[in-house]
């Protein structure tokens, strides 16, 4: 890219100081994630450059041993619960909630995105004691009504987004056509806004997926989650084996940000949406 | 899309309704103890028996918060099955409830066998442990006593790791600061004495680097991140017969304290608790601890099944007791909480 | 849907069923309404049971503490006769006695030592010897043996802090909050200096999230105005280095950063290799190699590592709206090009700023995950004050207290973006 020949001696400066910039500040944003991957191969237990060797022991411990192996299936089976109530209560919510004559519209979702604002220690907290006298502290049904209250603000988000450019009429044309309305809910509605739902799963998984503070103060030993098991290893010390699930999170996560960004861009051409 | 939907959610419920089934068999006992070298002693010498024998454990660590333990059991939502606790921990837990009162005739034991066996009513003693300092022989000289590694920050520059608590700490800047051993306990009992404590902590808090599990220590000391550190002296133990660290233990002014198996108040598998523990207090499994780390049995039945060799590195070597420190747990009982908040609100000045 | 035919004669336009219009409308336009309300109740009734409720009766707690009525009744119900002036009578003493043995029977009495601590810093150790020991006393006069075995009970003050603390509810937890309390005689005082430590949490939790907010605003906006004025392609891969740490999570960002910060680790190996380390040297800011573990540099650092997507995503999108012809209109009428920005584009982005720098403030200030890894013990923020509250202290007045602190200005920021930004316009990614 070289700078348009027209561009004065300043502007020409600002181009390239506003390239440097640029570079150095996305250089901030991904190297901490691309440093510590290597980390995770070297065969001793130090986290210094150089290595004096490469080792895939930390990910023999990582995928063989009962304690980190039973971790992610505890943390798998949260998100897959959590995702599935988080989205089905999510996406009505949004459908509610994207009838133009909604009443006190922005309050109620003012109160059905608190969860992703409230400091999360408070929501821990809260819940830990609540949850206790219900008995639901300790047990995984209580993580997971936990998680699903955190999770769901991200379904309302980006359901109520795909709504918002939603063609009304179209489930008119539905119900003139007629359609019973579950039927225009599945023909019609669903295809258009599934791209939303997913986006809004996705979000619901990993918020489930990645959450510590909950789980820190709800989860019994029995039922330690990964990130659970990730934060109680690095208090202890560090060890490699954290840098190991640290790369495969960071690997599951590009793999999410991939089929979200698909998604984006799929339901964007659909509805003719000049990006 | 329609497909990928449908088998998406297919497999969600698929996988969710299996791992909820196999959920419903958890009927393991928890036990938490300290983490690092010193559970894996135990893992060794009770733990890995235990399951032999047809038994189920969930392992499970911490760093001796009492108010998590505390929290549980006035929330009724103990998971903590077996806890092993120290003497302060102990005492306060006794004393306000959160622990079940013993019975020893369940356990089968004769209470008289244990060393400090009648300190608590709540708690059956373990291991006698000690807090000590150590420092690298290969980068640092030896200090000519404890307060001068701890206080001296002219003749060792540097940081020195100490444990996130008042415990201990507090009558180390005592004693530095020139309290007979004998009086140190009478000072700290009035403000002006904790005042005091403080202010000779003050003197190094800027070098400090605290730690909270037991396993930081000698980590920190071995990547040389302090120049001195203090822990159990388990821990470094294991530092220097395991992993070859060039460690040396300053004995000066060890303070030796028990380690307890307490059963928190309210939890469901009572029963399970007493057996393990009963079966944890056997002698020769007692001795057998030994042999992955170096502290002292609390059973009188298991010193003479000891290795011999570990002897000089337990605390209660002669060699080792020369300027010892006692504790005083009921102090601490009492006193702990208050000492505590204080503790973290200087902390967080 | 009913349509109406044609205008009948007298005027009033009717459904097919021969109701009025009007009322029709009226009618399918209500049973709209329910059935957006049906949609919307399963989740509003969820979050409300399972969220909001347990956060309310958790704060509850900063006022509501009922351990001393509960555990001395016959103490409280004697005390309502004493006025106060002189020490109390032989039944007060009485009932006490007899309240401690029941507590001490029903291992209570450090509870009630523990919530009198709060007010009268040393009694607990006190109450629970005396609770032991008036086991010993079988009958009266009980004042002076009580008085006997600590002569702290022989102090006005100490019994009317009792009688203070009687009552269900008590300002006592959020009066701390702000460094003060109540002295004996209910009067409002400074809390001594060794205990005033809240208002300096909350200027510090404050101050690092203002301090992030500003560094994410910095680093972010060129980034965001690179990225909203390059072309597609170039654009969709820059994005990807934003995106990518956004998806990540927390936990994993934040262990990075203990890695990388260690003392003589990554960061520091970085340091000296640019000669950074050599030349802080020279100018006498640090003393060999940088420490920066457990520091508030580290905290802000990662911390600003962590928002900054979330900083910059609402600009992008704000000036991903803005037309080029703007700045071109600006330049051919003659201003330069530093000008023509500063007065015509950046006030565009306003909105996006706004909404992003919000947004990253209110998060800020619930961090407690990243303080507590990569800070020392005075960087830790109001949430990591109240997770040592329960897990150090048991104390959960205080971490109520702290708790409400905390979500109110939370709330009251929530509504400013709420006014400002509009929540409905909240994206994602």
């Amino acid at each position: 890219m070289a700078v348009p020949s027209y561009y004065t001696r300043g502007e020409t400066i600002a181009y390239y100081a506003l390239r440097v910039f640029v570079a150095l500040v996305l250089l901030f944003l991904i190297s901490p994630i691309l440093a510590v991957m290597p980390l995770s191969f070297n065969s001793e237990s130090f986290f210094t450059y150089p290595m004096p060797g490469y080792s895939l022991k930390w990910y023999e411990d990582f995928f063989f041993n009962p304690r980190w192996t039973g971790s992610v299936k505890m943390s798998f089976f949260v998100a897959f619960a959590t995702t599935i109530l988080a989205t089905t209560l999510g996406t009505l919510a949004a459908l509610g909630l994207s009838r133009s004559n909604f009443p006190l519209k922005s309050t109620m979702m003012a109160i059905l995105i608190s969860p992703m604002i409230v400091p999360v220690i408070i929501s821990a907290v809260g819940m830990f004691k609540f949850y206790a006298q219900l008995d639901l502290a300790g047990t995984r049904i209580g993580i997971i009504l936990a998680h699903t209250a955190l999770a769901t603000p991200f379904v309302v988000i980006t359901v109520t987004a795909t709504l918002a450019s939603f063609d009304k009429t179209l489930m008119r044309a539905g119900a003139s056509c007629g359609a019973p309305p579950h039927t225009v809910f599945f023909k019609v509605v669903m295809p258009l806004i599934l791209p939303g739902m997913i986006s809004g799963a996705l979000f619901a998984f990993v918020t489930s997926f990645d959450e510590v503070v909950v789980v820190l103060f709800l989860a019994s030993p029995e039922d330690r989650t990964l990130p659970l098991q990730m934060f109680s290893g690095i208090r202890e010390m560090i060890s490699p084996t954290i840098t190991a699930a640290a790369t495969v999170l960071v690997l599951i996560s590009t793999a999410l940000l991939i089929t979200v960004e698909m998604l984006r861009r799929r339901s964007e051409r659909l509805r003719g949406v000049q990006v | 899309m329609k497909k990928f939907a449908t088998l998406f959610g297919a497999a969600l419920l698929a996988g969710t309704a299996l791992y909820a089934v196999k959920a419903q068999a958890a009927d393991e006992l928890t036990i938490t103890s300290w983490g690092g070298a010193y559970q894996e002693s135990q893992r060794n010498a009770f733990f890995k028996p235990f399951i032999d024998a047809g038994n189920k454990i969930t392992e499970a660590e911490y760093n001796g918060e009492i108010a998590k333990i505390r929290a549980m059991v006035e929330a009724k939502a103990v998971t903590w099955d077996v806890v092993d606790v120290d003497t302060q921990t102990a005492l306060a837990g006794c004393a306000e409830g959160t622990f079940e009162t013993i019975d020893w005739a369940k356990l089968g034991l004769d209470r008289a066998k244990f060393i400090g066996g009648d300190v608590t009513d709540c708690a059956v003693p373990n291991i006698l442990y000690s807090t000590v300092a150590a420092y690298d022989t290969t980068k640092t000289e030896a200090p000519a006593s404890l307060f001068e590694a701890l206080f001296d920050t002219t003749k060792y520059p540097g940081k020195r790791a100490l444990q996130k608590s008042p415990f201990v700490n507090l009558e180390w800047a005592l004693m530095a600061d020139g309290v007979a051993p004998a009086d140190v306990y009478k000072v700290l009992g009035t403000d002006e004495g904790v005042d005091r404590a403080f202010k000779k902590l003050d003197t190094i808090k800027k070098d400090v680097v605290w730690w909270e599990s037991g396993a930081q220590g000698p980590q920190l000391l071995a990547d040389g991140q302090v120049v001195f550190a203090t822990s159990w002296n388990g821990r470094f133990y294991n530092a220097i017969k395991t992993d070859n660290k060039p460690f040396k233990i300053i004995w000066d002014f060890q303070a030796p304290d028990w380690d307890w198996w307490a059963i928190p108040k309210g939890t469901p598998k009572i029963e399970e608790a007493y057996r393990f523990i009963t079966f944890a207090s056997d002698p020769q499994r007692m001795a057998d601890q030994t042999k992955w780390i170096s502290y002292g049995p609390a059973n009188k039945d298991a010193a003479p099944k000891i290795d011999p060799a570990i002897l000089p590195d337990l605390p209660s070597a002669p060699d080792n007791l020369k300027t010892v420190f006692y504790p005083d747990p009921q102090f601490w009982g009492d006193k702990g909480d208050e000492l505590r908040e204080r503790f973290n609100a200087w902390l967080a000045q | 849907m009913a349509t109406a035919q044609a205008v009948p004669a007298d005027g009033v336009m009717r459904a097919a069923d021969g109701t009025p219009l009007k009322t029709a409308l009226a009618r399918a336009e209500r049973r709209e309404r329910l059935k957006a309300l049906g949609l919307v109740l399963p989740l509003f009734a969820f979050i409300v049971l399972s969220f909001v409720v347990p956060i309310l009766v958790m704060l509850y707690n900063s006022v509501y503490d009922p351990d001393v009525a509960e555990n001395m009744p016959q103490t409280v119900q004697a005390l309502q006769a004493w006025d106060g002036r002189e020490l109390p009578p032989e039944e007060v003493f009485a009932a006490f006695v007899a309240d401690l043995q029941e507590a001490q029977k029903n291992k209570q009495a450090a509870l009630i030592g523990k919530r009198l601590n709060y007010e009268i810093s040393g009694i607990r150790s006190k109450v629970t010897t005396t609770a032991r020991k008036v086991g010993a006393l079988a009958e009266g006069p009980y004042r002076e043996a009580v008085i006997a075995i600590d002569k702290v009970w022989g102090d006005i003050d100490t019994w009317a802090t009792i009688k203070r603390s009687s009552s269900d509810w008590t300002p006592f937890y959020i009066l701390s909050m702000l460094d003060l309390r109540q002295g004996p005689d209910g009067s409002i005082e400074h809390m001594p200096a060794d205990r005033s430590i809240y208002k300096d949490i909350l200027v510090r939790t404050l101050g690092i999230s203002l301090l992030v907010t500003a560094m994410t605003l910095v680093l972010g906006y060129p980034v965001a105005y690179m990225l909203a004025t390059s072309p597609q392609k170039t654009a969709s891969i820059l994005m990807i280095f934003v995106l990518l740490p956004f998806w990540t999570s927390l936990l994993v960002r934040t262990t990075a950063w203990m890695i990388l910060m260690q003392d003589g680790g990554v960061f520091t190996q970085m340091l000296n290799f640019s000669g950074i380390t050599f030349l802080m040297n020279m100018l006498g800011v640090i003393d060999g190699e940088p420490q920066l573990f457990k520091t508030r540099f580290a905290t802000v650092v990662a911390m600003t590592h962590i928002q900054l997507p979330f900083t910059l995503l609402p600009i992008y999108s704000v000036m991903k709206t803005i037309s080029p012809n703007y700045m071109r209109a600006a330049k051919s009428l003659g201003g330069t090009p530093f000008y023509s920005f500063l007065r015509v584009y950046m006030p565009q982005t306003l909105p996006g700023v706004a909404a992003g720098c919000l947004l990253t403030f209110i998060l800020c200030l619930g961090y407690y995950i990243t303080p507590a890894l990569v800070g020392g013990p005075t960087d830790q923020m109001i949430s990591g004050f109240i997770e040592r509250a329960i897990n150090s202290e048991n104390n959960w007045g205080k971490a109520s207290a702290l708790g409400v602190i905390l979500l109110t200005a939370t709330l009251i920021l929530y509504y400013v973006y709420n006014k400002l930004v509009g929540i409905d316009r909240m994206k994602l990614g």
